[in-house]
């Protein structure tokens, strides 16, 4: 375990033209420390994936990325995250512009009891983002279109968004996500709950979603990453190991942990 | 012998009997025999069928000997008072009682003075009859029961049947107290509305039971037109509503999603104890604070505000119901998941839009039955009512006004000296029943929401 | 794109200004709903204790009297009979006249009003406590009529005094105090007495044994009743549409209003058993009618709560399913039961509409001795005394009320306390 307690992340952190940049970052749950001194950049529109054994911090950091940590009231971080140069931590910031600007899909999907269409506009209205109806219409329409669903849902759009399948409800939380137009977006485990053709759906549309957003993606599924991911981060009891460009991780991983975890010896 | 030395010598004989019954097992089982069952099981099927049977037949003498004592005092009443009729009856067999229970009234003899006397003998007689009877079942129970204790008697098992009956016949008081209730309303109302139209009941608009119109009919001793005491149950309920539900639900939202752990810690309790101050606390409040002080305001800025005013009554009544509607808000507002407070935030929404928008929404099922129980307290409250609101059956909605209420009626029908099969007094029971019915079906159709609602969450 | 999300950016910008007002508004609604009941009850009890807090103490007037065995009629030999049967209102009357010379009927009658019609009957209890006082000359501390009472606490010396007094009643009360002979002192008739048409005679005793004969039934009712119930419910009862209804009409029946249950009082134990009205026991009954479902509800949380580690290992053991729930899970379960049993009794404790039905409301001056014996209870003291004009009686009411909010403290802290224990031990 001395590879840990000394540890300095291998590979390349840190990119030229980062969207959002953590620096030694931490994070505690009460006393418990879940993330230490994590340091690492975000490229502008590139896919990175977060790799880790199960409770290595996954969802923590990324959790940190757009301070959805402040709704759990013991959580604490340190250390600084840049978006766009700018520290979000800063007490000055606002959640709520932050959010906006970088979104979150979660593990299970969690579509608001209400309609198809009031689950999409409903970022949109709280925002201001649509200056009439048809605006917001035609926002709804364009989130579904490009979340892969309009066409499954476009005859029942005032019908329950918790009435659809787990994977359409799924790709109901992506379209209720870009509906606000975020620069980042992370997804925590988005296909965990999902059957392979809903997963291979959801893997199509990020890799169209690359083209103009950032996006963070934790998944316990290293095909997946090596799919849909440019660079990935390997995770391990809160410490980031190694972060390289993907087929390098999988290929010719640098350190002995990474290599442990890809090679199926434990997680 | 009395009730209460009766039920002494069966509590004693409970604890004779399992001894005997245990002894007798223990010494069977010390002369190598192998008893089917551990000895104190003996002990308490001796117990048992020494001590239930008697209590049983106390129970059904209890109830029965009254009526029957009365029966027989009645048919030596002197023709000229059981000629008078039904209340006469009565009157002279109170007088009897008092006559035979006064060692110093004895002497002033008159005409029921024999019937006194021989109510006197009568109660002697039964009393040792009671006490005879009671105390040979105790003797056969037990010792037929002692008898029977062999190798091959199952006493678990027969002591495990009876207590399971036992335990069943408790939890089936429940449902006969609710078919009780049904029933005592029920009967009653049917003979109100065989003197009272029902359509005149429900729809007639003028409530005036105490005034007899002709004092020679029993049929029409006033009006029940039961309107007026509907819409100042309404008006009083809708204005404790009016404050209750958005007080209650504003101050769950703010403890359980604004308020920090500390804070919470001192509200919730001290909410807690609104709710355990007795409704008579409030009714006082309401008629001797409250109301002077909206009579004061309200006369202060010109208007004309009854000293009995709804809006004193409705406006204390909405304080009592606060904690039941935060406390129920709380749990159905703690139902709904984290996720979708996750789903929302992430999308940037702000605390009240997430609470607004999500969280309201997706507990509106469950807060709507938490409303319906509260409304369903409101009309049954009675004290508040009782103290704070008038007599007055006008038929308004303005909340200055003073008007009664179901529960109001039903305690002045009811207290006090009451004439039997008097329409005034079967009213109570009419009303009682609308209660029971509106209470009833709001309540079940409220908990099937709340459980349906809790079901979609789990 | 990138345009456009520029654009997302400073849209939600250009909004903030609105929402976060709009959050504000939000919260300050909350906090303001919460400390709206934060205050009803600060001002509920605030109002209630600067009303009752008064009533703990009456005003006497401190006096010497001759025991005139002469105008009495009766000396320390006298048998118990006469001695209770003298003259001594007539006394206290001559007393009165003799020292203070009031000057025609008028300010005699004046005079004599002053003093409460209990003060004869203290001089009764003395003498008959003690017969060898006749002919002496002793100290009393004289009750004094409620309207002197309320005068010495709360009017004194404002402009209200001359409203209920004439100007040489003034002269005597300002003369009383003045010389220290009226004052105040602990009111232990208020605990001591039944209840009376005279406010300053009337005492909460016979409601407080009322209460407590009717809770007493009550609780032997309802506490096996209900565990039993629960037991059955919970433990044997198979799961079918009986057990169902037996259910929905428990939790249906603890939300009925209370003032049904005393119409099955009335018309069921009343009118149909003959049991007897105002008695402690109709009102025990329908108590336990009203707290069963309570106590049911309670009583099967405590038994769910108990590990199922625990049933097993004792089946494991070959114990009798019935010996499993009387040997193990009964005696885990008791304390929760304890603590909704408690709950259920503090309830019952404060109920008035019910027992208005069936009688309770009676004017009781003895206290009841038994459960069978006329009696009314906390609760309906207060309803009958707030009824009363006199001020006195609203002194009364609110003393009531703090002495019976006392015991609800006192029993929801038992049970919160019970609780407590009980997380500790899992
Ligand atoms: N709300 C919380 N309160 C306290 N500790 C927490 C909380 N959430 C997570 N933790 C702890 O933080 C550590 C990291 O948890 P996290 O959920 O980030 O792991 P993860 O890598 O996402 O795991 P998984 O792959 O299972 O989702 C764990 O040890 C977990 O127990
Ligand atoms: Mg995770």
């Amino acid at each position: 375990m001395s590879i840990i307690e000394n540890h300095e992340t291998v590979g390349t952190p840190f990119c030229s033209n980062p969207k959002l940049s953590a620096r030694d970052v931490g994070v505690f749950y009460g006393d418990k420390q879940a993330i230490f001194d994590v340091s690492l950049d975000i490229g502008s529109n590139e896919v990175i994936a977060l790799i880790g054994p199960s409770g290595c911090g996954k969802s923590t950091f990324l959790r940190s990325l757009n301070r959805m940590n402040d709704t759990i009231d013991i959580c604490r971080v340190t250390g600084e995250i840049l978006l766009d140069g700018e520290n979000i931590y800063d007490p000055k910031v606002d959640v709520v512009p932050l959010r906006a600007t970088v979104g979150m899909v979660f593990q299970k999907p969690n579509p608001f009891p209400k309609s198809i269409y009031d689950n999409i506009s409903y970022g949109p209205r709280i925002h201001g983002l649509a200056s009439s109806r048809v605006d917001l219409d035609e926002i709804v329409e364009r989130s579904l279109q490009r979340a892969g669903l309009w066409t499954e849902v476009k005859d029942r759009l005032h019908s329950p968004g918790t009435g659809l399948s787990g994977g359409q409800q799924q790709r109901l939380c992506i379209a209720r996500t870009i509906a606000v137009e975020p620069e980042v977006i992370l997804m925590d485990e988005p296909c965990s709950a999902l059957d392979p053709i809903a997963t291979a759906k959801i893997e199509e549309l990020i890799d169209e979603l690359r083209e103009n957003y950032t996006i963070a993606i934790v998944t316990h599924s290293m095909q997946q990453a090596a799919r849909v991911s440019q660079r990935t981060a390997y995770f391990h009891l809160g410490q980031l190991i190694e972060v390289n460009n993907t087929d390098m991780v999988f290929t010719t991983p640098e350190h002995q942990l990474t290599e442990a975890y890809i090679t199926g010896r434990f997680g | 012998m009395t009730y209460s030395t009766l039920l002494i010598a069966v509590l004693i004989a409970l604890g004779g009997a399992y001894l005997l019954g245990r002894n007798r097992a223990r010494t069977l089982s010390s002369q190598g025999i192998k008893m089917h069952s551990l000895a104190t099981h003996y002990g308490a099927l001796v117990a048992l069928w020494t001590t239930l049977p008697p209590l049983l037949i106390l129970l059904l003498w209890a109830l029965l000997e009254p009526r029957v004592i009365d029966l027989i005092l009645t048919a030596q009443l002197p023709d000229s008072i059981r000629a008078g009729g039904e209340a006469e009856i009565r009157l002279a067999l109170s007088k009897v009682y008092n006559l035979a229970n006064d060692s110093d009234l004895m002497g002033q003899q008159g005409l029921l003075g024999p019937v006194a006397e021989h109510l006197q003998a009568l109660q002697a007689r039964v009393t040792l009859l009671r006490g005879g009877v009671i105390m040979s079942l105790l003797l056969l129970g037990g010792a037929l029961t002692w008898r029977r204790i062999q190798p091959d008697l199952r006493a678990r098992s027969e002591v495990e049947g009876i207590v399971r009956i036992l335990l069943f016949a408790s939890s089936a008081i429940a449902v006969l107290t609710t078919l009780g209730i049904l029933a005592s309303v029920l009967f009653e109302s049917i003979l109100f509305f065989q003197k009272v139209p029902v359509t005149e009941f429900l729809f007639g608009t003028s409530w005036s039971p105490q005034v007899a119109l002709r004092a020679d009919q029993s049929g029409s001793s006033g009006s029940f037109g039961a309107v007026p005491l509907f819409t100042g149950t309404l008006l009083i309920s809708a204005i404790a509503m009016a404050i209750a539900v958005p007080v209650g639900l504003m101050a769950a939202i703010y403890l359980s999603e604004y308020a920090t752990p500390r804070v919470r810690q001192l509200a919730k309790p001290a909410l807690e104890v609104l709710a355990g101050i007795p409704t008579v606390v409030y009714g006082f409040f309401a008629a001797l604070t409250v109301a002077p002080v909206i009579r004061g305001l309200g006369e202060s800025m010109g208007l004309e505000v009854s000293s009995e005013s709804a809006l004193a009554a409705g406006l204390v009544m909405g304080i009592m119901i606060i904690p039941f509607v935060s406390s129920l808000s709380d749990d159905v507002i703690n139902a709904v998941p984290q996720s979708l407070r996750d789903g929302s935030y992430g999308l940037g929404a702000t605390r009240s839009e997430t609470i607004r928008q999500v969280v309201i929404p997706a507990a509106l099922p469950g807060i709507v039955g938490a409303v319906m129980l509260a409304v369903s307290r409101a009309i049954g409250e009675t004290m508040i009512v009782a103290m704070a609101a008038g007599l007055a059956a006008n038929l308004t909605a303005n909340p200055l006004d003073s008007v009664t209420t179901v529960t109001v009626q039903i305690v002045t029908l009811l207290v006090g000296d009451q004439e039997f099969d008097s329409p005034k007094t079967l009213a109570a029971f009419a009303l009682g029943l609308v209660l029971f019915v509106v209470t009833l079906a709001l309540n079940y159709v409220a908990l099937k929401i709340v459980q349906k609602y809790r079901e979609q969450y789990d | 794109m990138t345009d456009s999300a520029m654009s997302t950016r400073a849209k939600v910008e250009k909004s903030m200004k609105k929402r976060r007002a709009a959050e504000s508004r939000f919260r300050t609604y909350g906090l303001l709903s919460v400390l709206f009941g934060v205050l009803c009850l600060v001002v509920l009890f605030g109002n209630i204790f600067s009303k009752g807090f008064s009533a703990f103490s009456q005003t006497v007037l401190t006096t010497t009297i001759h025991l005139d065995t002469d105008y009495l009629g009766v000396t320390a030999t006298s048998d118990p009979q006469e001695l209770r049967n003298a003259d001594y209102e007539g006394l206290i009357k001559q007393y009165l006249k003799d020292t203070y010379e009031p000057s025609g009927r008028r300010e005699r009658r004046d005079l004599y009003g002053m003093v409460s019609v209990g003060a004869a009957w203290q001089l009764q209890d003395m003498v008959l406590e003690n017969p060898s006082l006749l002919g002496q000359t002793i100290h009393i501390n004289m009750t004094m009529d409620d309207d002197v009472d309320q005068w010495f606490k709360h009017d004194r010396g404002t402009a209200n005094e001359a409203l209920r007094f004439s100007e040489q009643q003034l002269v005597w009360l300002h003369d009383w105090v003045d010389s220290g002979a009226l004052h105040g002192r602990f009111n232990t008739i208020f605990f001591t007495n039944g209840d009376s048409r005279e406010p300053e005679l009337a005492g909460i005793r016979g409601a407080i044994t009322g209460t407590f004969l009717t809770l007493l039934v009550t609780f032997l009712l309802s506490f096996p009743i209900g565990v039993s119930a629960a037991i059955y419910l919970e433990e044997f009862a198979p799961k079918n549409r009986l057990t169902e209804i037996v259910e929905i009409n428990i939790n249906n029946l603890a939300a009925v209003p209370s003032i049904t249950f005393g119409l099955l009082g009335l018309a069921i134990f009343i009118n149909i058993f003959g049991v007897s009205r105002s008695t402690p026991l109709v009102g025990g009954l329908v108590l336990t009618l009203m707290t069963l479902p309570t106590i049911i509800i309670s009583g099967r949380a405590a038994i769910k709560a108990v590990p199922p580690s625990i049933r097993e290992a004792a089946l494991g053991l070959g114990a009798s399913k019935m010996q499993v729930v009387f040997h193990h899970v009964l005696p885990l379960a008791l304390p929760g039961m304890l603590t909704g049993t408690i709950i259920g009794m503090a309830q019952a404790l404060g109920e008035t509409a019910p027992l208005l039905m069936i009688g309770m409301i009676a004017f009781v001056v003895d206290v009841p001795g038994f459960i069978n014996d006329p009696s009314t209870v906390l609760p309906v003291q207060i309803f009958l005394w707030s009824d009363s004009p006199e001020r006195a009686f609203t002194e009364r009411t609110s003393g009531a009320i703090m002495v019976l909010l006392g015991f609800l403290i006192l029993m929801n802290t038992a049970a919160v306390m019970l609780r407590r224990r009980l997380e500790r031990r899992w």
